[in-house]
């Protein structure tokens, strides 16, 4: 579904990605663990087309370099951001039905519910007054109402409660069950737990790629093993 | 009606409710209601708490509403204002006293569907009595020429307790030259909330002075502005809080985009004149957010209609 090759991103002439090679199947859920720095949200928005890079990206076989944002959008990709955008005069119910791909209130009262807020907040402004948990809640039902076929999301679980964990969890294989592939940033070895496979970067490198509690494991004791 | 007048009527109407206004209101008796074309006044009706006498001046239209003590009206009160030909001028004075206790809300429409060199003077003046409460809304809809020169002018009076709220709406079509001036004057516990949102465009020059003076203990007032300007259009806003009693509470909060070769000024004006009194600013001028930006492509809009969302949000 998703492949790196050799992808590199330079942000003010320092390498923050490095050379990366990554794989991600059709319905997998790939957990990429790191370190605060080792590049994992630089990496995410270049897949979405946000920062240029070197090397390639393929999806579902065909390369994507040359799309925008947007055309990647098109294609089934998405990503949810750390820290999601508010904006003023725009409501919950009216962001929502503008990611759908199917635009019904039917389907949007569903997404908030799978998401676990309250019906209200479709009426109410995605400014301020939402809290940052429900804004990310916001987030992930835009997501699940684009029914995407690669959803990046970047570490969803921070900043919400313990309660949220198993939520965000249960929206993750739900995505999952709908064969929609999920690349989960997170730092939590809880949510990681969600994954099938898992990825650990470290200062822009791929320090090892494999099945989720092997890599788990190795991120507990060593979360940076490239580092010297 | 005469046939003429009412031929006037229809078509002034016809914009109205593609401006947004409820052309049932116009002919419900119960809604009070003005209907001005240029300087004729071609309908009005007053309800049982709302007075409405209108008269001809020398250079245009005198307008006086009247809200009775205690009336809390229950329908908002409709203004169509507009001019149907290209050219011309139309100059309305209007008087809105609302007595004691009071309550009303006023729906306006300004209508210059085909301007090209149209010059619309509003002077109004507002008395707000104790405890009462006015809310007016006023929205405009200029068509595409960009020929229009509305210059509105109010001087509003809140007297302890009240409350008087405004708003000035122009979300779509060229806004042409706009020349506010505004100033509101709050007696104790009395409270007020400017808003002005304009979408500028093409040559647009869009100009904005609204004033509060926190004159009463405990007054508090705000003053919104919102702008997305386009293009080459221009504004320049001024936004005055100036606490001069005790406790008394200002704000002032202006946020503009600019896209292409637009370019803006804002000016937030904070005084007070009381060691008690408290008024602050918040101002930011800016290209469309970029994480907004990024957020809504993300789900799959252009750049294009990325930008329409957030500049509709701005000024909804």
């Amino acid at each position: 579904m998703l492949e790196l090759r050799n992808l590199t991103v330079k942000k003010d002439g320092k390498s923050i990605v490095k050379n990366v090679n990554l794989h991600v199947n059709r319905g997998e859920v790939h957990v990429l663990l790191g370190v605060n720095g080792s590049g994992k949200t630089t990496l995410a928005q270049a897949i979405m087309g946000i920062y240029p890079y070197k090397g390639n990206i393929f999806f579902e076989g065909k390369n994507i370099d040359s799309l925008s944002v947007w055309e990647r959008a098109r294609l089934g990709i998405t990503l949810a951001f750390q820290e999601p955008a508010r904006f003023e005069g725009l409501l919950v119910k009216d962001y929502l039905i503008l990611s759908a791909k199917e635009k019904s209130m039917e389907n949007v009262k569903l997404a908030i519910k799978t998401v676990g807020i309250p019906y209200s907040i479709l009426f109410e402004e995605i400014g301020e007054n939402l809290s940052g948990g429900e804004r990310k809640r916001v987030e992930l039902a835009a997501v699940l109402l684009m029914n995407p076929k690669l959803a990046i999301l970047d570490e969803p679980d921070s900043g919400v409660d313990i309660l949220s964990f198993s939520l965000i969890s249960d929206v993750i294989l739900r995505m999952k069950s709908h064969n929609s592939s999920v690349l989960l940033i997170t730092h939590s070895e809880d949510m990681a737990n969600v994954g099938d496979k898992a990825t650990i970067l470290c200062e822009g490198k791929v320090a090892i790629t494999g099945e989720r509690n092997k890599v788990k494991n190795m991120f507990k004791y060593s979360p940076c093993p490239l580092k010297r | 009606m005469d046939e003429l007048i009412k031929k006037e009527y229809e078509n002034l109407v016809k914009y109205y409710e593609a401006s947004g206004g409820n052309s049932k209101a116009l002919i419900s008796d119960n809604y009070a209601s003005i209907v001005i074309n240029g300087n004729h006044v071609l309908a009005k009706n007053s309800t049982k708490g709302i007075v409405i006498e209108t008269k001809k001046i020398e250079d245009g239209v005198y307008a006086r509403i009247l809200i009775k003590k205690g009336h809390k009206a229950k329908n908002p009160v409709h203004l169509c204002f507009g001019m149907l030909p290209r050219e011309g001028k139309q100059i309305i004075r209007s008087e809105i006293i609302a007595e004691e206790g009071s309550s009303v809300k006023f729906i306006a429409h300004c209508i210059f569907p085909n301007a090209t060199h149209i010059k619309h003077i509003m002077k109004s003046k507002v008395i707000v009595g104790r405890n009462a409460k006015v809310e007016y809304e006023e929205t405009h809809f200029h068509g595409k020429s960009g020929g229009v020169r509305v210059i509105p002018t109010t001087f509003a009076r809140v007297e302890e307790g009240g409350e008087y709220n405004s708003s000035f709406l122009l979300r779509s079509g060229r806004a042409g030259y706009i020349d506010i001036d505004y100033e509101v004057h709050l007696a104790s516990c009395a409270q007020s909330m400017l808003i002005s949102k304009i979408h500028g465009m093409g040559e647009d020059e869009i100009r904005a002075r609204e004033s509060i003076y926190l004159e009463g203990e405990h007054s508090s007032g705000v003053v919104k502005t919102r702008m997305a300007l386009r293009e080459r259009a221009k504004s320049e806003v001024v936004g005055k809080t100036i606490g001069m009693a005790a406790y008394a509470r200002g704000h002032v909060d202006c946020t503009e985009i600019i896209m292409d070769e637009a370019r803006a000024e804002a000016s937030p004006v904070v005084a007070a004149y009381h060691p008690l009194a408290k008024v602050t600013h918040e101002a930011a001028i800016g290209s469309v957010d970029k994480k907004q930006l990024l957020t809504l492509m993300t789900r799959g809009l252009t750049q294009e209609e990325a930008i329409d969302v957030i500049v509709s949000g701005l000024l909804k």
